[in-house]
């Protein structure tokens, strides 16, 4: 899929100058960038990743990349770490806080679903020396509830997105060991309601996004057995459109990209 | 991605629309007012997702001009009505309130209120009033909101994690220790009601984090078990208390192992072994988790 630039180290600057600039090029559809990822993703897990003409994703993808290094959501956008991730490059460290925690960017808002991010890019990159892990690991931890699940930030209700999130991070710097894997393995499959799909909280409708959130928490911490696949694959394939092809986020609402993916992956 | 079929007007690029051709930060006529024109709340209103860089222009211009936040965060109030999954708006909230201060803590609570109003579970607005009390405080009252709630919805699973949120960390409260015996009676009201419930059964262990025994001792705990059982209705969950006061060598009585054996699909159980009985038990009464039940037999301690 072309050259990912793992040697270029430019410093991700948070100064009022640049962001002026940016604001000239505000573009709509700032997803496009998530959008690509999860599209080709979803092709690629099917084996037809050939249907798309790679080189000029590759070079619109490129042009997404800022002079800061940081990726935008479309061209033209301001850098975000949520779209970041998709393209894989970002100077992460100065987004870690005193207290472990990592910001989306220069305004502050704290979510371990961020924690993820960082930890996963600089893995990716073999970077993680530039950030604190341990604090990092510190902070993860205590965003852990009492029933096993994690929130985003301290006290948070646990929530399958979240716990995916904690549980990758925790996984990635070799923190499992503050995991209770069983009780948050029977957390995690209790998701499972009568229809087979996965709900991503107690109570709440399953959604089909949600086969990869609890799946690979439950994969992580050697747990997927405890889901009843067969129930959950139907589910799955009740939520296809078999007309149009996609797949939407419970049986008969309409499908969308975000869902497919999901979906796809989760079978 | 595919545009899709909408063609509304905000779609098209905003750097091909005239007037946005020169973007700058101008403030109005008008005095001390945000800067971005009325007219187009509207447009902002719809298209709230692909503005993350307005919001943070926003910030930088209501800081520059001194603006009056009160007026800012009624802006707030009307969009974030039609989006409160926002998380750009969530953030410019918190960041309003912050500089508030203190003096706005029970606004910020009463609007999360008016958001649970419409959608009791919405992640953001939880996420939101927790850190409203930690920073800006407005405990006082909040114990009895979760007691609105769980009357309104006895299975609001956001409300029970609220809950021990307010039980472990009001400073006006005196701390789990002190909440316990009241908080297990209103645990066991709750499950007596829905024994199905998730939520008060999580809560119950969580009310005995790091001291299970007690859990195991409190003789209310396997009261509650039995009388779930003797309904012989939505006694999956009950089981499962039962497995878990037997792992930690909990002496069952005759009254509750019969009340067990009552309710078995299977009319001549074969496990001579009361903790593996129950396992299966609930292989056959929760089989989409019969995985996590036969497990859980293989990992049942022995038995004295």
């Amino acid at each position: 899929m072309g050259e990912l630039m793992n040697e270029k180290h430019v410093k991700y600057i948070l100064s009022v100058e640049k962001k002026k600039d940016d604001f000239e090029s505000v573009v709509m559809e700032h997803l496009r960038v998530n959008g690509a990822y999860w599209g080709l993703t979803t092709l690629d897990i099917l084996g037809k990743l050939d249907a798309v003409n790679q080189d000029e994703v590759v070079s619109w993808i490129m042009q997404c990349q800022h002079e800061s290094g940081g990726f935008g959501g479309n061209i033209g956008h301001d850098p975000h770490i949520l779209y970041t991730l998709s393209a894989i490059q970002l100077d992460i460290a100065s987004l870690q806080n005193e207290d472990g925690s990592f910001s989306g960017d220069m305004w502050g808002e704290i979510d371990t679903r961020f924690s993820y991010i960082a930890i996963c890019s600089l893995a990716l990159l073999h970077r993680l020396d530039k950030i604190n892990v341990e604090r990092a690991v510190k902070y993860i931890v205590s965003c852990k509830n009492l029933d096993g699940g994690f929130g985003c930030t301290p006290g948070a209700e646990s929530h399958a997105g979240q716990i995916f999130c904690c549980v990758g991070a925790l996984a990635i710097t070799g923190s499992l060991h503050h995991v209770d894997k069983d009780l948050l393995g029977w957390w995690l499959c209790e998701r499972q309601v009568k229809s087979g799909g996965l709900n991503g909280r107690p109570e709440k409708l399953p959604d089909v996004c949600y086969s990869w959130w609890v799946l690979s928490s439950l994969i992580m911490i050697d747990r997927v057995h405890w889901i009843d696949k067969g129930k959950l694959v139907n589910f799955i394939l009740d939520c296809q459109d078999k007309e149009n092809g996609g797949i939407s986020d419970r049986p008969d609402d309409a499908v969308d990209v975000f869902h497919t993916y999901f979906g796809v992956a989760g079978e | 991605m595919n545009r899709g079929v909408e063609e509304e007007r905000e779609r098209i690029p905003m750097s091909q629309r005239p007037e946005w051709a020169d973007v700058r930060p101008v403030p109005q006529d008008d005095g001390p007012n945000p800067v971005v024109p009325i007219a187009y709340t509207d447009e902002f209103s719809e298209t709230m997702d692909y503005f993350r860089a307005v919001w943070q222009f926003r910030r930088l211009i209501l800081d520059a001009l001194n603006v009056d936040l009160h007026e800012e965060l009624h802006f707030v109030d009307q969009i974030t009505k039609d989006n409160s999954k926002n998380y750009q708006i969530w953030h410019h909230r918190r960041w309003v309130a912050e500089k508030l201060g203190t003096q706005i803590a029970s606004k910020e609570l009463e609007f999360t209120r008016e958001i649970f109003s419409q959608d009791a579970k919405n992640y953001h607005a939880w996420s939101h009033r927790q850190w409203v009390l930690q920073a800006l405080g407005g405990w006082e009252n909040e114990l009895a909101y979760c007691d609105e709630l769980l009357e309104d919805d006895i299975f609001n699973n956001s409300a029970w994690n609220q809950r021990y949120f307010v039980v472990t960390r009001s400073p006006l409260l005196g701390g789990l220790e002190v909440m316990r015996d009241s908080e297990v009676a209103y645990a066991i009201k709750a499950i007596l009601a829905k024994p199905e419930n998730e939520s008060p059964w999580r809560y119950l262990r969580g009310l005995y984090k790091n001291d299970v025994n007690s859990l195991v001792n409190d003789p209310r705990v396997a009261s509650v078990c039995l009388d779930v059982l003797l309904d012989k209705r939505d006694f999956v969950h009950a089981l499962n208390m039962v497995l878990d006061l037997l792992s930690h060598h909990h002496q069952p009585s005759n009254e509750l192992k019969d009340a067990v054996d009552a309710v078995s699909p299977d009319p001549k159980p074969s496990d001579s072994n009361f903790a593996e009985r129950v396992c299966s038990i609930l292989q056959l009464v929760d089989p989409i988790r019969a995985s996590y039940w036969r497990w859980r037999k293989t990992s049942i301690p022995a038995q004295d």
